[in-house]
């Protein structure tokens, strides 16, 4: 009941004055609506995160990558496998390649 | 103790359990709002749709027994039940059938409520005055507590739900991880997220630390979404509210103020559902407390499966016999033991 899925959002926009602050985000490909209502500093390009229909938070890259950098120091990654990252992982290219702001 | 289903449901599925070694059991806690909403509200949202409301719900309450039925057979039987991902397309629904009542039935953690508590917030700013909310909302910090206070409980640490904390921070566990001096790790939902929070949990209790870490930094931050808390706590205030199983527990519910009230379907319609009876002998109190594991009911995979479930935790793909059925291999003297043999 508590799921909630990692989105990019590709688009943010208010479909019409005074409406809700909305967005059009990926999961994997499939572009859902989202609304960004609880979440005004969200931007085009970040990841959030989705539960009913609601972004309720940015995923954090600096965090996001502390923790893939704990399962690479623990081999855990290459052995398990690229399906076991967390989904918001495996749309991103590897570390190496990525900058962080 | 993991307290949230979806992490139950990850832990059985990815074979999580029958890894971890022996020493360490993973209680399954009552995170799953579906299994413990209480039977009074699923007769009331049934009573409602057999009076010609439109009833919109989340799908994984459709199934669950009421007394007589389930909104699937009041739905069966003629009642207009319809099922959606989100109470904004139901304020859709309720926009476009103005002369219809539209009664959203608002189940859910601290993660759900924001987007219910903007539904209202919306119809209000919008004038739409045919929508509203069967509240059965519930609190996780209350029902740690309670699980605490109950002498069949014997819980050494928690992994807090990590999307209830995404809303609402973790705060509110620091006090009670130092009142019953037990450490609490905010976990996620992925299998590596939940080997970490266990891999951190054990580190404090190895330590003897009864501290609240957070293992899920990538979106909780201590002080959770403040737009989300200050949406909940506008529109809805804490009440005493009864969890299916574990009876009533103080300020662990979510009701909408008064001042919200013609959004309050319990106070715009009058509702008499009768008196509510559990049937079946059906364990899911015990379950859900974390007593009883699964296979250990005598009604298990005979009786009740999820075809023909006799309780909730078998109907909610977040439901701990669910999550059994579909995915534990083992024996049902395999089965992690029961908590209190976990106690030297």
């Amino acid at each position: 009941m508590c799921l909630a899925i990692p989105g990019e959002l590709k688009e943010v926009y208010t479909p019409f004055p005074g409406g809700f602050r909305m967005g059009k985000a990926s999961f994997g490909g499939v572009v859902k609506e989202v609304n960004l209502e609880l979440l005004p500093e969200a931007q085009t390009g970040d990841f959030v995160l989705v539960h009913v229909g609601l972004a309720i938070a940015r995923v954090d890259a600096d965090e996001a990558e502390k923790t893939f950098a704990l399962l690479r120091e623990m081999g855990a990654l290459e052995e398990i496998g690229a399906e076991a990252a967390p989904p918001e992982a495996r749309e991103r290219p590897p570390a190496a390649e990525r900058r962080f702001p | 103790m993991e307290v949230c289903g979806g992490q139950t449901h990850n832990l059985v599925k990815y074979g999580i359990l029958s890894l971890l070694p022996k020493a360490i059991h993973l209680i399954h806690g009552p995170g799953c709002p579906v299994c413990v909403t209480s039977l009074q509200r699923i007769d009331q949202a049934v009573e409602l749709a057999e009076r010609g409301v439109i009833l919109c719900s989340y799908g994984d309450m459709l199934r669950v027994p009421g007394s007589r039925k389930s909104l699937l057979e009041a739905k069966a039987g003629g009642a207009d039940v319809r099922m959606f991902y989100s109470p904004l397309e139901a304020l859709r629904i309720a926009r476009e059938n103005p002369r219809r009542e539209v009664v959203f039935f608002a189940v859910g953690f601290e993660t759900t409520a924001p987007a219910n508590g903007l539904a209202v917030a919306h119809a209000a700013r919008e004038g739409v005055t045919n929508f509203s909310l069967l509240s059965a909302h519930v609190r996780v910090p209350p029902a740690m507590e309670a699980l605490l206070a109950d002498p069949e409980c014997r819980i050494d640490g928690f992994l807090a739900a990590g999307h209830v904390c995404t809303v609402m921070g973790y705060e509110e566990y620091e006090p009670l991880a130092a009142r019953h001096g037990l450490p609490i790790v905010v976990t996620g939902f992925e299998p590596l997220d939940l080997l970490q929070g266990i891999l951190q949990l054990v580190g404090l209790l190895e330590e003897g630390r009864a501290a609240v870490e957070n293992a899920y930094g990538r979106v909780v931050r201590r002080e959770g979404n403040p737009q989300a808390r200050a949406l909940l706590a506008k529109i809805f205030a804490k009440v005493d509210r009864e969890w299916r199983g574990m009876g009533t527990i103080p300020g662990s519910g979510l009701d909408l103020r008064p001042e919200w009230r013609e959004f309050d379907a319990s106070r715009k319609f009058v509702l008499d559902s009768g008196e509510s009876r559990e049937g079946s002998g059906c364990q899911a109190g015990r379950i859900l407390k974390g007593v009883l594991k699964p296979p250990q009911c005598p009604l298990f995979g005979k009786e009740c499966t999820p075809s023909t479930p006799q309780g909730a935790p078998m109907v909610s793909s977040e439901g701990a016999c669910a999550a059994y059925f579909h995915f534990w291999a083992g024996a049902v003297d395999d089965a992690p033991a029961e908590p209190t043999a976990a106690h030297p």
